[in-house]
Order: structure tokens, then C-alpha cells, then sequence
């Protein structure tokens, strides 16, 4: 196997404060990564500078072994790397469904067309997509009424729409019901496992982590300090103390799944 | 030596009723977010009200009292029209607001007009300070001195009540989060109504405070507005000691330019903002503002859909009726309805950048205004035909644009519209000073159409198929991806980044597009009108088109057109009367409080509440 992606050394200071001190890591094509660690450990940091919303002080990233570090994020999406967000970001003046043709349109590159009706392009795809994430149903709705857990799967969409070679979700189940959690994660294990993309999504739910993470890295005040399989991390005495009084929660996470 | 001295003491002292404006508009601009068009107007009543007060009160204490006595009413003035005005109409979106204020300064004008007359006043001088000092030879009037000498003290007041009391905190507080400060207990709509009697009074008192160097007229208003938007987007939204400054840079800049460039004045205070912009966008002293993006204000937007068999029906016979109008109308319907579909296509061209793309521009009139003057100097100057001038203008409108774009949107939100309102003064400046090209003041007359148009009816037919074909262009590339590609970049910048969207890009297109769209539409004026004046650049033609649009409603596809129609239908016939400023004013404020989402969002609220139309959305 080969690695989608490849962060080496990757730094980010604010003042005095070192958001992200030298993380390295890689991702290999079909995995399904999960990066967890408390509030404040540098996760959305970590995130933003593989998406291109900032820029590192230090380190480089690779997509593919081509180096991505100082694109503009939609560069990096051109490049083949889909994102969810941790708050979501819609368009509220459009329906589910132009939500996705409005990718797809990008996808293309016909954003600059005049002459087409832009809901009538990729409409058929569009509504595959849905149906993928089990919106189809609601392809027609104005996208400002959604749910919250809605609007999650809807931007996975979007983001599928692109085919992405690379889907970074931050946070994707947060804010929902905890059988929303699982059936997307669930969802997402499916894509990655089906098409063969390389997910890598950070999460505070364990639940959702353990049961679905290929294999977890975890983050504390900007530094990794465990990268192994759920089972690894799960009985890791230094994650245990960072998460502390977490160790609870991850033995009843096993319970759940022997049960 | 000594009049340089001299001019850097007159440039101080013009500073200090600027700064006063200025920092009024800042303040209520900053707690809450109205862009207060009616500053201009508040200045102007000070000036009128300290004028009468000052005829009564004698002596030196009268002088001084009757100044900060024309503050506090005017002050209060601003109360009225707070608690009247603008309450009714915070919750409406986002900047619908200003046009509210727009309907004040036309109530405000008319009014004066009845209380004081047309005849300019002359502001008394103040006792006690009504000579000349020699500084270096030079003759430098007392008052200036004087004024040099307040114009500290109301700055330091100033920012110690915003710095350091309880009131300030609150006002501080409020400009950061308005919501949070609420659900601190704070009765907002109090501390809005404070903080708009503090910035009128602050307005009042500059126009009173400069009565002995510039007295009263009825023009001061708009003229004093430009500088103050200048000074305020300079110093930073919401700043006070870069107000200050600003109008310190101005106020001088205009002293020397009057005697070293007096044929550029006007251009180098525009000059000077651009470049400040360029390098910090954000004004010398103002944080970035995030106003735009605050999460819409009111409903989301609609999803748009191209217009059924029936309304297409509809619109077909809508044409077919405007073709009956030479037939069955007068020689004067027939002008009067170019005119409204020249000002149609006009405003639809603003709508589709403002309503598509989020851009709220306050100088689309240099696009308009630009189209006009691009036409008319090709005729006068090359003897261009129609024809092909009908084609050069829309070109040198969508050209000017490519440039004011490229430069405008760096900034985003009030900065962005500011830089375009600098741009179309900039174009105006040029326009007016510079006499030998383009007449000046005097217009370039003398423009007809080709021999074939030049009647009114063939010349009506002519601007109907170009406006009517426009307007439709535009309808239609707002369903296009490219329309969509634009919404998208005004609902979720992030969003559309993260999907590969040059937003920026997408936003100048759009910009360039609109341009030249209103590039077609001024030209078209030219020629309907045989000649063109620089007031088709000016700030008012701008604000006119602006109105329009939110008349008629941003979140609507046929808020622009169908806003231009009845605005320019409704002035028509107010303008016949004596005071139909006042009228129209009355009648913008009447329809901002009652359809707050303009006159297509509210009709079609209605339909829906009467069930002829569909909701476009299930009830579940």
C-alpha cells in the first residue's frame, strides 16, 4: 500500500503557543484514521493546515508525495481532497440537491458558464449522491430548513461529489443523535471500504471512534503521543492518563462491542 | 513658511466639525450597524438650528449656549427619528436599513426647505473672536484658533466616555456582540436610541460648530457625506482617534490641494483613500469588520427556479403590451417609459451583483454615469455612429469596472461599499473638473441618435428590445452555473473555497458584468437624452439605484426591475409638486416599515398567505 498522504513535521505556533509542535504521520490509500485528543490539543489546527486555511510555521505536507503545503484550499480540493466541516457551511439559498449539482458543477470546471440552467446539470448524479447518504429523499427541500444531522450528511455529499481521493472530516458527527453517529460513520466506513478513498476524520465521541477507526492517533497539547490500532490505543497507559477518568470510557466501549 | 502655516492651521481647524460627523456615524455605525445616510442631514439641521437659536441668545454665552444647545436638539431630533424610523425595521435584512435613512434625508431637506428657505444663511461670527491673529505675517482668523483648540477637548470627552464609563462599556460591548450584550440584561433598543442621540448630537454640533465659516445652505448635507464616509472608512469603522486623524489628513489635504491643485481637489481625496485601502484595508486604526458575514439577518434566501410556462406566457404578453405603448400612448408616455426602462435595466444590473453576489455597492452609478460619458465623448470627440457607441459603452463601463473591482474587492462588507462609493466620486471628480474634455458642470450635449432612431417611437422600440433582452440576460445568468457559482460564494465563502470556487474571481466577474450591463443602460440615456451632465456619476444617482433594488427586494429574482419601474413611475409624478421630497421620503420609510422585504418579497408573502402561490416548501 501507499501513502495518500504524508505530514511531516508539521508545526504551528501562535505566540508562545505551540498549537501543533512537530506532528508527523501518513495515511495509507483505503484507511480509515481517526485523530482524537482533548479540547485544545490541536486537532482543528492540524486540520486547517491540511485544508489550507493556514499556514504553517514549520513541516510539509504531501498528497500523493507532491507537496501541498501553501496551496489555497481550493487547490488542494482541485488536487483531489474532499472536506466536511466541524460547523457546517451550506448553501442556505439553494436545495439539497443543487448543494451537490453546485460541486459537481465545480467538479467539471463549468462554474463559469452562462449558458447552461445550473439545476438541470448533473441532476441524475446528484441525486445518486443523495441517495448514497440517505438524503434522496429530501433532494428537493430548501437546504435552510434541514436538521443538523442533515446538513452532516449532506456535506458529505458535497464532498463526495468531487471523488475525492482524500476526505478529511473534522468533527462529522458532532452536534448529533447518538444513532445518527453511528449510522454515518458507519456510511463513511462504507465509502472508504467500497471506494477506496482515505478518510481521515478527528472525533470526540469513543463510541464512534473505536468502533469504526482503522487506527487512531492521538493528540495532546500539539504533539502526537500515540499512533497505533484501536487496541493499541485502547490500552495505552499514557492515552489512558491524558484522557483521565476517559479509561472508563473506553473499557465500556469494549464491553459494548464483546456485548 | 508662513502660509503653509497658515494652511496647516485653517486644515485643523476645518477638521474639527468633520470629526464630529465622523465620529457620530462611527458610533452608530458600530453598535448598530446602520450605515446612516441621514448623517449629512443632521449636520445640515445643526447648522439651521444653531443659525435660528443664535438669533435669539445674544452675546458670547448665547454663542457658545446656542451651539451646544442646536447639539442636544438635534440629538434629539435623532431620537425621534431612531425610535420612529428605525426600530420598526432592525430585524429586516441585512443594510435594509439605509434606506430607511434615505427616505430621512429627503424629509429632512423638504422640511428645512419650509422652516428656513432656499436662501443660503450666513453664519454670524462669534463674539469675542471675530478678528484675525498674524502668525508669520499671515492672517489667521481667531475662530480657527479656536476651533483648533475645542476640537481636542470633544475628542478626549469622547473617548473618555467610550473608554472609561459604564455607558462606554456598553457601548464598546455592543459593538463586539450585540447579541451577547442583550442576553446580559442590556435593554438594547435603549442603548441603540443612546448611542443615536449621542452621534446625531455629535452631528449637530459640527454643523453649528462651523456656522461662522461655512453658514447654512441646503446642500450641505450630501456634501459634507462623502467626506465623512471618506474620513471614517480612512480612520477604520468604529475607530475615534483614527476619525480624528482621518479628518485631520482630509480636512489639510483639501486646504493645500484648493492652492497648489485646485483643479484636483476633489480627486485627491478619493486618491488618498484608495491607496490607504490598498494597503490596509481595514482603515489606518479599524479591525476587520464582519458585519457582511454575521449570519444573515431575516429569512435565508429563497431557491430560485426559471419561471414556469405561465409566467413566461405572462411576461411575453407584458412585452407585447410595453409594444402597444407608442400606439396607444402620448408622445410623453412614450419618453417616460424609455426613461423607466433605461433606469430598469440600470437597477436590474445592480440587482444581480447585490441580490446574487452579496455585493453591496454604493456607487454603481460610475458604471452607469461611466456608459454615458464613454458614448458621449466618442460621439462628440470621433463622431462615433450610435450604433457603434452603443457598443463602446457598455466596453468602457465593463473596462472601468474590471479596474474598481480588482481594487474594490479587497475589502469586503461597509468597506467594500465604501470603495466603490470613492470610485464613483473619483469618476466624477474627473468628470466635473475636468472641463476641458467633458464640459464640466456644462455636460457634452448635442448627442442624437442615428437618423433612422431618431424618433421617440423608434428610439422607445429600440431601448425596449436592448433593456427588455438585458434585464432577461440577467435573469438568466443568475440560473446559470455561473449565477449559482456567485450565490454560493456569498452563502458560503467557505464553503465554495473548499469546492474549488475562486470566490474572489467569480465576485469580479460579476462585478465586470453588472458594469457593463449598466455601461448599456447609460448608454442608451445618452442618446435618449441628447446630452449628459456629471450628476449621472453623482452619489444621489447611486443611492437612487440602490433604493430600487431593496425597494423592490434583494432575496426576490425581480426586485431590481420591478423597484426601478415603480420608483421612476411614483418620482414622475411626485415630482410635479412643490415638496415631493418630502413625499417621496415619506413613501420610502412608509414602504421599508410595512414590506420590509420589498415590494416583489412581500407580494409574494401575501400570495402565499392567500394561497395562490406555493410555498416551495412542504409543511411537515
Amino acid at each position: 500500500m501507499s501513502a495518500v498522504l504524508t505530514v511531516e513535521h508539521l508545526s504551528r505556533s501562535f505566540g508562545a503557543i505551540k498549537a501543533v509542535d512537530d506532528v508527523s504521520f501518513s495515511l495509507e490509500q483505503g484507511e480509515l484514521l481517526a485523530l482524537i485528543g482533548p479540547n485544545g490539543a490541536g486537532k482543528s489546527t492540524c486540520f486547517n493546515m491540511l485544508m489550507g486555511q493556514l499556514k504553517p510555521t514549520g513541516g510539509v505536507v504531501k498528497l500523493n508525495g507532491e507537496k501541498i503545503t501553501g496551496l489555497l484550499p481550493r487547490q488542494i480540493w482541485r488536487k483531489g481532497v474532499g472536506r466536511t466541516f466541524q460547523i457546517t457551511a451550506t448553501y442556505s439559498s439553494m436545495t439539497v440537491v443543487e448543494n451537490v449539482q453546485m460541486s459537481l458543477i465545480s467538479h467539471h470546471r463549468r462554474i463559469y458558464s452562462m449558458l447552461p440552467y445550473a439545476h438541470k446539470l448533473y441532476r441524475t448524479r446528484a441525486l445518486e449522491l443523495l441517495d448514497t447518504v440517505g438524503m434522496a429523499d429530501q433532494a428537493d427541500r430548501h437546504c435552510a430548513v434541514l436538521a443538523y444531522g442533515d446538513l452532516k450528511r449532506l456535506e458529505l455529499a458535497v464532498a463526495l461529489a468531487h471523488e475525492p481521493k482524500l476526505l478529511l472530516m473534522d468533527e462529522p458527527t458532532a452536534g448529533m443523535a447518538p444513532r445518527e453517529r453511528i449510522a454515518l460513520m458507519q456510511l463513511t466506513a462504507d465509502i472508504v471500504r467500497d471506494q477506496g478513498v482515505s478518510c481521515l476524520f478527528t472525533e470526540h465521541d469513543m463510541d464512534v471512534v473505536f468502533a469504526h477507526a482503522h487506527r487512531i492517533m492521538v493528540l495532546n497539547r500539539g504533539q502526537l503521543i500515540a499512533d497505533g490500532s484501536v487496541e493499541e490505543i485502547r490500552n495505552n497507559p499514557q492515552v489512558q492518563e491524558v484522557y483521565l477518568g476517559g479509561g472508563m470510557l473506553f473499557h465500556a466501549a469494549e464491553e459494548k462491542a464483546d456485548a | 513658511m508662513g502660509l503653509f502655516l497658515a494652511q496647516l492651521l485653517t486644515g485643523l481647524a476645518n477638521a474639527g466639525a468633520l470629526f464630529m460627523v465622523a465620529s457620530g456615524l462611527s458610533l452608530i455605525f458600530g453598535v448598530t450597524r446602520i450605515v446612516n445616510f441621514a448623517h449629512g442631514s443632521f449636520y445640515m439641521l445643526g447648522a439651521y438650528v444653531g443659525w435660528t437659536l443664535m438669533q435669539v441668545l445674544p452675546g458670547m454665552v448665547g454663542f457658545w449656549g446656542a451651539i451646544l444647545l442646536a447639539g442636544i436638539i438635534v440629538g434629539l431630533i435623532g431620537v425621534i427619528v431612531e425610535i420612529c424610523v428605525l426600530r420598526p425595521v432592525y430585524s429586516a435584512p441585512e443594510l435594509f436599513q439605509l434606506v430607511a435613512t434615505f427616505g430621512v434625508i429627503l424629509v429632512i431637506q423638504d422640511l428645512t426647505l419650509m422652516i428656513w428657505g432656499a436662501e443660503d444663511l450666513l453664519g454670524p461670527r462669534a463674539p469675542g473672536l471675530k478678528g484675525i491673529v498674524r502668525i508669520m505675517d499671515e492672517p489667521v482668523p481667531q475662530y480657527d484658533l479656536a476651533l483648533i483648540a475645542i476640537t481636542p477637548f470633544v475628542a478626549f470627552a469622547l473617548w473618555y466616555l467610550i473608554t472609561k464609563t459604564r455607558v462606554g462599556i456598553l457601548v464598546r460591548a455592543a459593538t463586539q456582540d450585540r447579541e451577547m450584550v442583550g442576553a446580559l440584561g442590556v435593554n438594547q433598543s435603549w442603548l441603540f436610541t443612546g448611542v443615536f442621540f449621542l452621534g446625531c448630537a455629535l452631528a449637530g454640533l459640527g454643523g453649528a460648530v462651523q456656522l461662522p465659516k461655512g453658514g447654512a445652505d441646503l446642500l450641505m448635507d450630501f456634501n459634507i457625506l462623502t467626506s465623512v464616509f471618506v474620513v471614517v472608512v480612512i480612520g477604520g469603522m468604529g475607530s475615534l482617534p483614527g476619525a480624528y486623524l482621518a479628518a485631520v489628513i482630509i480636512s489639510v489635504l483639501n486646504v493645500f490641494g484648493v492652492s497648489y491643485m485646485p483643479k484636483s481637489t476633489l480627486v485627491l481625496m478619493f486618491l488618498v483613500m484608495v491607496v490607504v485601502l490598498m494597503f490596509r484595508p481595514f482603515g489606518l486604526f479599524g479591525k476587520e469588520e464582519v458585519a457582511g458575514e454575521h449570519g444573515q439577518v431575516g429569512e435565508p434566501e429563497r431557491p430560485i427556479k426559471p419561471a414556469g410556462l405561465p409566467v413566461r406566457l405572462l411576461v411575453a404578453v407584458g412585452l407585447v403590451l410595453l409594444g402597444l405603448i407608442p400606439i396607444l400612448g402620448s408622445n410623453f408616455t412614450e419618453v417616460l417609459a424609455t426613461d423607466i426602462l433605461i433606469f430598469c435595466l440600470f437597477a436590474a444590473s445592480l440587482h444581480f451583483m447585490l441580490g446574487m453576489g452579496g455585493l453591496v455597492s454604493f456607487g454603481h452609478a460610475a458604471f452607469f454615469g461611466g456608459g454615458a460619458y464613454v458614448a458621449a465623448l466618442f460621439v462628440t470627440y470621433a463622431h462615433t455612429p450610435m450604433e457603434l457607441a452603443l457598443i463602446l459603452a457598455p466596453l468602457g463601463a465593463g473596462l472601468a469596472a474590471v479596474i474598481i473591482g480588482w481594487v474594490c474587492l479587497r475589502s469586503t462588507g461597509v468597506y467594500f461599499a465604501m470603495l466603490t462609493l470613492a470610485f464613483a466620486q473619483l469618476l466624477w471628480s474627473l468628470v466635473f473638473q475636468w472641463g476641458d474634455i467633458t464640459g464640466g458642470d456644462d455636460g457634452l450635449v448635442n448627442i442624437w441618435p442615428s437618423a433612422w432612431a431618431s424618433s421617440n417611437t423608434v428610439f422607445f422600440y429600440l431601448t425596449l428590445v436592448i433593456c427588455a433582452g438585458g434585464i432577461l440576460l440577467l435573469r438568466h445568468a443568475a440560473h446559470s452555473p455561473f449565477g449559482y457559482a456567485l450565490r454560493a460564494a456569498r452563502d458560503s465563502a467557505r464553503q465554495a473555497e473548499a469546492m474549488g470556487i475562486n470566490t474572489k474571481r467569480i465576485q469580479w466577474v460579476a462585478f465586470a458584468f453588472a458594469g457593463a450591463m449598466a455601461g448599456v443602460a447609460g448608454g442608451l440615456f445618452v442618446f435618449s437624452k441628447g446630452s449628459v451632465f456629471p450628476n449621472e456619476l453623482e452619489i444621489a444617482r447611486s443611492f437612487d439605484a440602490l433604493i430600487v433594488v431593496f425597494l423592490g427586494g434583494v432575496k426576490t429574482l425581480s426586485g431590481g426591475w420591478v423597484g426601478g419601474a415603480s420608483f421612476e413611475a411614483v418620482k414622475d409624478y411626485l415630482t410635479r409638486f412643490e415638496y415631493w421630497r418630502l413625499a417621496l421620503g415619506l413613501l420610502i420609510i412608509g414602504v421599508v416599515i410595512l414590506a420590509p422585504e420589498g415590494i416583489v418579497g412581500s407580494l409574494r408573502k401575501l400570495g402565499e398567505r392567500l394561497g395562490v402561490l406555493n410555498t416551495g416548501e412542504d409543511k411537515r
